[in-house]
């Protein structure tokens, strides 16, 4: 497995496989081939970070430009899924996907349970999330809890190449809708992916590191802020448990429940705005199901409950940083010895 | 100047950059003999215990337990007990002045996994070492060529040795046809054509000890030697719920406790082992490979074939090494060939005892194939 690729190469590649495999696997979306074969368009974009660059020459017909309005797409996509076809459908920013709420959250998600178990939606929605990239308010959520608060959608978010590629796999293969959250600032990030297709289930978290004092749950670009304060948090003997969720829905309770009762002490990472979210989400789970363990209170580590800022400077003091997180980690560590 | 020798952290398997010091099984002043394990470290796959290059005194812990240090960085110091304490301090000085840790251009110079075509099958190999009478690492169900990781460059000082991942394993084509040991033999026979290897000392584990009979009852002429460890292939006893265990497990709490029955000590079973195993378990044709492997060899406790009769009427020289607690394979089976096999059965040790009795095994490998 020596072989590393980006996170954003990964994704590409389990597009490409899945698509060589499974003539009914469509990719849509705005610049998604980006007028390549057009007059006068050459270089094709490839949406707008170019993650399908190339798709469209290897699956003529297959890789559809839509127009903007996310509205229209979204639905044609869930349409699609519902008659055969397993669409994955790519939503720029999470930030847009408010005009098209009721496509995904009252249609697509209800449609196995209204229909008695027999209509399926095998629809991908794959969108980038998160700060750091200097896009602003409007292009820099984590709206991930909102997906996860509705029954019926599956909610992902792969935080490192493998996961990515085999995830993704994972996803178009499902027969329910798939919320499908990229990090952008993760797409440059390497790592070792096998060439082989392979799947990685859903409700499965990923133990990232093992240790007995402190367990920090997150998700996302956190997975790797929260390892590297657990290795500062090693060199002064604190060995945290760190566990990535990978996916909000369906969640992995158990391993989450069985690092606490080891631990006793929980830190819950989460880039997202504080309220309502999957940190809170954790905690309460936790301090219900888990409470006899505590050793001291659950501490959370978010952004704040405000729009991520335009400057730059102030952005980077809004997203969790690792001195935070590793301040954190000493709160509960040192809340009762 | 007296003799001083360096106690460096090892390199164990290609992606191993750094290793962490689990503790120092010698202290400062003991006497050491050469071989004897001095301290123990961790890789994020496996821990293991470095063994003394030479005998003298334990004069100087340079890391300290829990330390987490490159591969290469000195870990302590052997020197007899006449050389001053200051000519040891210049030496260690010295090196940790010259230390430059492996960067990643280093790694991709170093030896890599190669591919052969045999037949439509692709089949990755590693080789190190060179000359000699070549000797192949064949790993056992469910395993690869990292199986290896301890020995592969120990039993490569004097000899080219090969490992390679078998059809249905690591990144080798996941289909095994019939899932029978001539298959799987007739792989390895074609893999040493591809290679140019006329005659070679086949080394196998588990199942692929049984590949590397098949192989020699099929083409006598080409094989040189028999190293056959934990083997398969010997008798009819096999723990086929471990088989079965592993084959069925859909995640890492499922996984675990098989993986916790291959070694004698069950805590070397860490998070990055059963990860591999799982990452292994997803890839595409990996679950068809092992359902057809077991199928037809391990059946409801019973091994199909045993070749124990054939392969000792064929007279190879052969080395027979068991983890004497095996909870895989009986070590009863170590002495199913009699006196046609050098036999050693070492304690307290499980199924993967290549990895963890490696510095014996290697010993017992090496002085066997002379």
């Amino acid at each position: 497995m020596a072989r590393k690729i980006t996170y954003q190469q990964a994704i590409n590649e389990a597009l490409s496989q899945e698509m060589t495999r499974d003539p009914s696997v469509i990719v849509m979306g705005e610049d998604n081939h980006g007028g390549e074969g057009s007059p006068g368009e050459q270089d094709a974009w490839g949406g707008v970070l170019g993650v399908t660059k190339g798709l469209y020459h290897k699956f003529p017909g297959r890789v559809i430009d839509t127009p903007i309005s996310e509205s229209a797409f979204i639905g044609a996509a869930i349409g699609a899924a519902t008659n055969g076809l397993r669409p994955v459908a790519e939503l720029m920013f999470v930030d847009f996907m408010g005009v098209c709420f009721d496509q995904i959250f009252n249609q697509a998600a209800k449609f196995r349970y209204m229909f008695g178990g027999k209509a399926e939606t095998p629809v991908v929605i794959r969108t980038m999330y998160g700060a750091g990239f200097r896009a602003a308010a409007q292009h820099s959520q984590c709206l991930y809890s909102l997906f996860t608060h509705i029954p019926g959608l599956k909610v992902v978010m792969p935080a490192t190449p493998y996961d990515a590629k085999g995830m993704l796999i994972q996803a178009i293969r499902d027969n329910d809708p798939v919320i499908f959250c990229e990090h952008k600032m993760l797409y440059t990030l390497e790592g070792e992916v096998p060439e082989e297709s392979y799947t990685v289930p859903f409700g499965e978290a990923n133990v990232v590191r093992e240790g007995d004092d402190v367990t920090v749950v997150t998700l996302g670009r956190m997975v790797h802020f929260s390892d590297q304060a657990a290795q500062a948090m090693q060199k002064k003997g604190v060995h945290v448990e760190v566990i990535d969720l990978r996916t909000t829905s369906p969640l992995d309770e158990a391993t989450i429940l069985e690092s606490v009762a080891r631990t006793g002490r929980l830190v819950v990472v989460d880039e997202s705005n504080p309220r309502c979210s999957i940190a809170g989400d954790i905690a309460g789970i936790v301090a219900q199901k888990a409470f006899g363990d505590l050793k001291a209170p659950i501490e959370q580590v978010t952004a704040p409950h405000a729009p991520v800022p335009f400057s730059g400077a102030l952005e980077d003091l809004y997203i969790p940083s690792v001195a935070s997180i590793e301040g954190a980690i000493s709160r509960v560590v040192e809340y009762r010895k | 100047m007296s003799e001083i020798t360096l106690v460096a952290m090892p390199k164990w398997g290609l992606s191993m950059e750094e290793g962490k010091v689990n503790c120092w099984l010698k202290q400062v002043g003991d006497a050491i003999a050469k071989g004897e394990e001095i301290i123990e470290v961790e890789s994020e796959k496996i821990a293991g215990a470095v063994e003394a290059a030479v005998g003298g005194v334990m004069r100087r812990h340079v890391a300290q337990a829990d330390d987490v240090v490159p591969v290469g960085a000195l870990l302590g110091v052997i020197a007899a007990a006449e050389v001053p304490d200051a000519e040891i301090d210049a030496v260690v000085a010295q090196a940790q002045a010259n230390f430059v840790p492996p960067s990643a251009a280093d790694e991709e110079t170093g030896p890599s996994p190669q591919k052969a075509a045999i037949g439509a099958r692709s089949v990755r190999y590693l080789k190190q070492g060179d000359g000699g009478v070549p000797a192949i690492l064949v790993h056992g169900f469910g395993g690869d060529l990292n199986n290896w990781l301890f020995n592969h460059e120990a039993l490569a000082g004097s000899r080219a040795v090969y490992a390679i991942d078998l059809p249905g394993h690591g990144e080798s084509t996941k289909d095994v046809g019939d899932g029978s040991l001539d298959t799987l033999a007739d792989v390895l026979l074609g893999f040493m054509d591809h290679a140019g290897i006329e005659r070679a000392s086949l080394i196998g584990h588990s199942m692929g000890a049984a590949v590397a009979m098949a192989a020699a009852l099929k083409a006598p002429d080409r094989v040189a030697s028999l190293t056959l460890i934990g083997a398969a292939g010997l008798g009819e006893t096999i723990n086929t719920d471990y088989i079965n265990g592993f084959v069925s497990a859909p995640n890492r709490n499922a996984i675990k406790p098989q993986l916790m029955m291959l070694f004698g000590d069950p805590t070397l079973v860490n998070r990055q082992l059963v990860e591999d195993i799982m990452k292994y378990k997803r890839l595409e044709g990996v679950d068809t490979a092992l359902r057809t492997l077991a199928g037809a060899l391990f059946v409801a406790g019973r091994q199909t074939t045993s070749l124990r009769d054939r392969v000792a009427a064929l007279g190879k020289p052969t080395l027979v090494i068991w983890g004497e607690a095996d909870q895989i394979i009986p070590a009863a089976h170590a002495s199913a060939l009699g006196d046609k096999a050098q036999v050693e059965v070492i304690a307290g040790k499980g199924h993967m005892v290549q990895m963890e009795a490696a510095n014996e095994v290697n010993q017992l490998i090496n002085r066997f194939l002379g």
